[in-house]
């Protein structure tokens, strides 16, 4: 039996509009984009012209400083746009879909951590400390795999492995071939692929979100210490792993929930990586409303426009209203306010926590000095005092970052706690920032 | 609501960079978010949706726990008054006018304390080109209520401005001050006017009539608070009714320490909306009764334990300050020890120093000094986890 971890701290927010367990397949013609901003840490250097033609698995772009670490186009077609930003800022590389599908075959015997590199798939794998895309001179201590995503409106990732576990066996089998494989998985979750897989440490969590975060569980099994490297891939990162140790061929199909309360029937759609919104969207959203596009996670995600294209590490696309044309009259004192959800008693919303709510993207208040000790370590379920952390990297302390467990985090362990901070700082971005500087200063 | 937003939207561009009341921005952007809740939302690479709750909000509470005991003072300022002018039953008086009495004496007192106060601040805020903080809202109501009503209002005035800009603002405002505001106020005025602030001279009694109600106290009259007298007494430790007088609030003291029961209502307030931490409150009232019961047992003193934490400022410290989350332990397992240090404090000084009788205050500010100094413990142990977790 495998091991129980039961995680007190944390928060589930119930939020509208879940995905309902059916799924639609979106025809494939379109327009496909990488954007080398999903991959954090990479410097991309462009090797497609416009007008060349690649099969899925061709690299569009390779990492500068590694370029065996290869960046594919998860379809085959004409590449339309290499699209630079200021100062040739690489901002994407778009594709566009032949009618009849045709991916590059890999040989998949031999060097499994060679064949990822081949492949592309490597580029999935990121890497604590910093939360960048892993680099393969390192070798990582483990593999951890999250099963679950315990943020709102989340994938239901039991219901997207429904026959695909064989892939999903394949993936982990190959990825003990790196380093030791450490599996976390839901008590919720029922799928027997899951609790009985092989090859991998099978760790069951019990807990409110953030409890699926990665992050969580290495704090929890074997927290990462200075020199340390471990690496992080998503469940249907591996199934993608899995895919192409079984055919050989490389195959970036996604099932992604659209989930959210301006969405008129969430539900799950079969994508590709980088797949065009408007695919999804069209018929979906009310067109009046002001709403807010989320690629990615309600919590985690970054905001996007209908015609942008799915990030390379979104499991949903979430749409909320953007909240910018609601003027509240006195909100902050109002005692009827109970469209709002509260983790404070100074509200109702803990008196009915059956219900779902509907909330916009307003920050709700205004952004002040950290007023209240202790608030993040009530949803931080990690041995590490949040707070202080937060105010090292504020003020550029490297020394202290490190001694309070800088290398353990990401920035999306901090979105639990960003939601409830009642001085509305902007956690992961104080956190992103104090990554990318420490590790422009331990390069 | 739609008439007022418009004229707020009107009022706007004057305020922005280059219009004519720019001088006023943080001024128009206080009254604004206090009026409308911004609808900025949140940028990219931040969170999407936020909880309701804010620092608005947490410092609203704040001022709504304290209106028990705001109220309460005034009705003992009039009662108080009454009794002083010999009145035999000042409860014949009526209820309200006792209360409209100790209303009217409380009142300049704590304009005086917001005018000052967030003056300051709106300057400051405006000169830093930042938003006014809320953290002002709740020191400047506490301040009328933990000083004695006859109190003139020029000293205040300065203590206001000197404890805002000293103890608050140099060490970056609101989140970032090192002693509880309302106290240093209170200090100041403690050790630069002593002979206004303690001992039972004419200071806890309201002597004139304001406005032709309350009664003329005639200057010999003094009036010493229950625990002032048990010192000059030497200890000699209280009966019934003064326990139960103190419970209720009807004993001369500051004007909202008076009341366990209005403080009580507060306190409620604060823990059921989990505006305050429990255990920096719980942890203050086991301090001073464990302390207490010590000093009676070693037989320094004759009060119970029971009437030191229903006596002086202990409640109202203990409920509305210790809990201060700027200034308290931040840690979870700190505040247990921070709460209890300043009961034990608190009930140190008032046992073994006999120049002055409460301890309250000396015990907050204390305290408030050592936070850092218990969080550094607890978060050190955390490192040195690491440490060795890496060493192995």
């Amino acid at each position: 039996m495998a091991k129980v971890i039961k995680l007190r701290k944390g928060l589930d927010v119930n939020l509208k509009g879940k995905a309902a367990l059916e799924t639609l397949t979106v025809a494939c013609p379109g327009e496909y984009a990488l954007v080398p901003d999903d991959f954090v840490g990479v410097k991309p250097k462009v090797v497609v012209k416009e007008g060349d033609s690649v099969k899925a698995g061709d690299a569009l772009f390779v990492d500068k400083l590694h370029p065996e670490v290869k960046f594919v186009s998860p379809v085959s077609g004409t590449v339309s746009l290499v699209e630079r930003g200021d100062r040739r800022k690489l901002l994407s590389v778009r594709v566009k879909a032949d009618q009849n599908q045709e991916a590059r075959e890999f040989d998949v015997k031999g060097n499994v951590k060679e064949v990822l590199l081949k492949s592309g798939m490597f580029a999935f794998f990121r890497s604590r400390p910093y939360d960048v895309v892993a680099n393969p001179d390192e070798q990582p201590k483990a593999i951890f795999v999250t099963a679950f995503n315990s943020m709102p409106l989340s994938q239901d990732f039991d219901y997207i492995l429904k026959g695909q576990e064989k892939e999903f066996q394949a993936g982990i089998s190959a990825l003990s071939k790196i380093a030791k494989v450490e599996l976390g998985v839901s008590v919720k979750q029922t799928n027997d692929a899951l609790k009985n897989a092989k090859d991998c440490n099978v760790t069951l969590y019990d807990g409110p979100a953030p409890a699926g975060n990665v992050g969580v569980q290495i704090n929890q099994i074997s927290p990462i210490n200075k020199g340390e490297v471990v690496w992080t891939l998503s469940g249907e990162e591996v199934i993608f792993i899995g895919r192409l140790m079984t055919t050989g061929k490389v195959d970036l199909t996604r099932t992604i929930a659209l989930a959210g309360s301006e969405v008129q029937t969430p539900k799950y759609f079969k994508v590709k990586v980088g797949q065009q919104l408007t695919t999804l969207l069209n018929g979906q959203l009310d067109q009046s409303k002001s709403l807010r596009i989320i690629n990615g996670n309600v919590m985690t995600g970054f905001k996007t426009c209908k015609e942008g294209y799915l990030a390379a590490h979104a499991t949903e696309v979430n749409v909320i209203p953007e909240g910018n044309d609601v003027d509240e009259f006195m909100g902050w004192i109002n005692p009827l306010r109970t469209k709002e959800f509260s983790t404070s008693r100074s509200y109702w919303s803990w008196l009915c926590p059956k219900k779902e709510y509907a909330l916009d993207a307003r920050v709700k208040g205004s952004e002040r000095h950290m007023i209240v000790g202790g608030e993040y370590d009530k949803v931080f379920p990690m041995d590490i005092y949040a707070g202080y952390l937060v105010k090292a990297i504020i003020t550029g302390d490297i020394d202290r970052q490190e001694a309070l467990g800088i290398y353990e985090v990401a920035p999306e362990d901090f979105a639990i706690a960003e939601f409830i901070d009642s001085s509305k700082l902007e956690l992961q971005r104080i956190v992103r920032e104090g990554l990318n500087i420490l590790r422009r200063e331990n390069a | 609501m739609k008439a007022l937003k418009k004229l707020f939207d009107n009022m706007r561009p004057s305020f922005e960079e280059g219009g004519k009341l720019h001088a006023f921005r943080s001024l128009y952007e206080g009254f604004e978010s206090f009026a409308f809740v911004p609808n900025t939302t949140s940028r990219q690479g931040s969170v999407n949706i936020h909880d309701a709750f804010d620092s608005k909000r947490l410092m609203s509470f704040v001022v709504i726990a304290l209106i028990p005991a705001l109220l309460f003072g005034c009705y003992n300022i009039g009662y108080q008054n009454a009794l002083a002018a010999g009145v035999e039953c000042p409860c014949s008086e009526g209820v309200f006018s006792l209360f409209l009495y100790g209303f009217l004496a409380m009142l300049p007192k704590l304009i005086v304390s917001y005018v000052v106060g967030l003056g300051i601040e709106f300057t400051v805020a405006q000169w830093k080109k930042e938003e006014i903080a809320e953290g002002y809202l709740v020191s400047g109501i506490i301040i009328p209520l933990i000083i004695p009503v006859n109190t003139p209002l020029w000293m205040l005035a300065i203590a206001v401005a000197f404890s805002v800009i000293f103890a608050k603002e140099i060490f970056g405002g609101t989140g970032m001050n090192i002693f509880n505001v309302a106290l240093i106020t209170r200090a100041f005025l403690f050790f630069s006017y002593p002979s206004m602030m303690t001992g039972d001279d004419n200071v806890w009694v309201a002597q004139d009539t304001i406005l032709g109600l309350g009664y003329a106290v005639p200057d010999t009259y003094t009036a010493a608070t229950p625990l002032g007298a048990a010192v000059a007494e030497g200890f000699a430790g209280f009966d019934c009714s003064t326990i139960k007088a103190a419970i209720i609030g009807l004993i001369p003291g500051s004007m909202g320490e008076t009341s366990v029961i209005a403080i009580g209502l507060g306190a409620l307030i604060l823990l059921y909306t989990g505006v305050a931490s429990w255990k920096t409150m719980l942890s203050v009232f086991v301090g001073g009764a464990a302390t207490g019961y010590l000093m009676q047992a070693l037989g320094l003193t004759q009060i119970q334990w029971y009437e030191h934490l229903v006596l002086g400022g202990f409640a109202f410290g203990a409920v509305f300050m210790a809990t201060d989350p700027v200034t308290s332990a931040r840690t979870e397992c700190g505040k247990y020890i921070y709460g209890f240090m300043i009961g034990l404090v608190a009930v140190l000084v008032r046992v073994m120093n006999p120049g002055y009788p409460e301890g309250m205050m000396l015990a907050i500010l204390l305290m408030n000094l050592f936070a850092p100094l218990i969080d550094y413990f607890f978060v050190q142990s955390n490192i040195n986890k690491r440490l060795n977790r890496a060493k192995k």
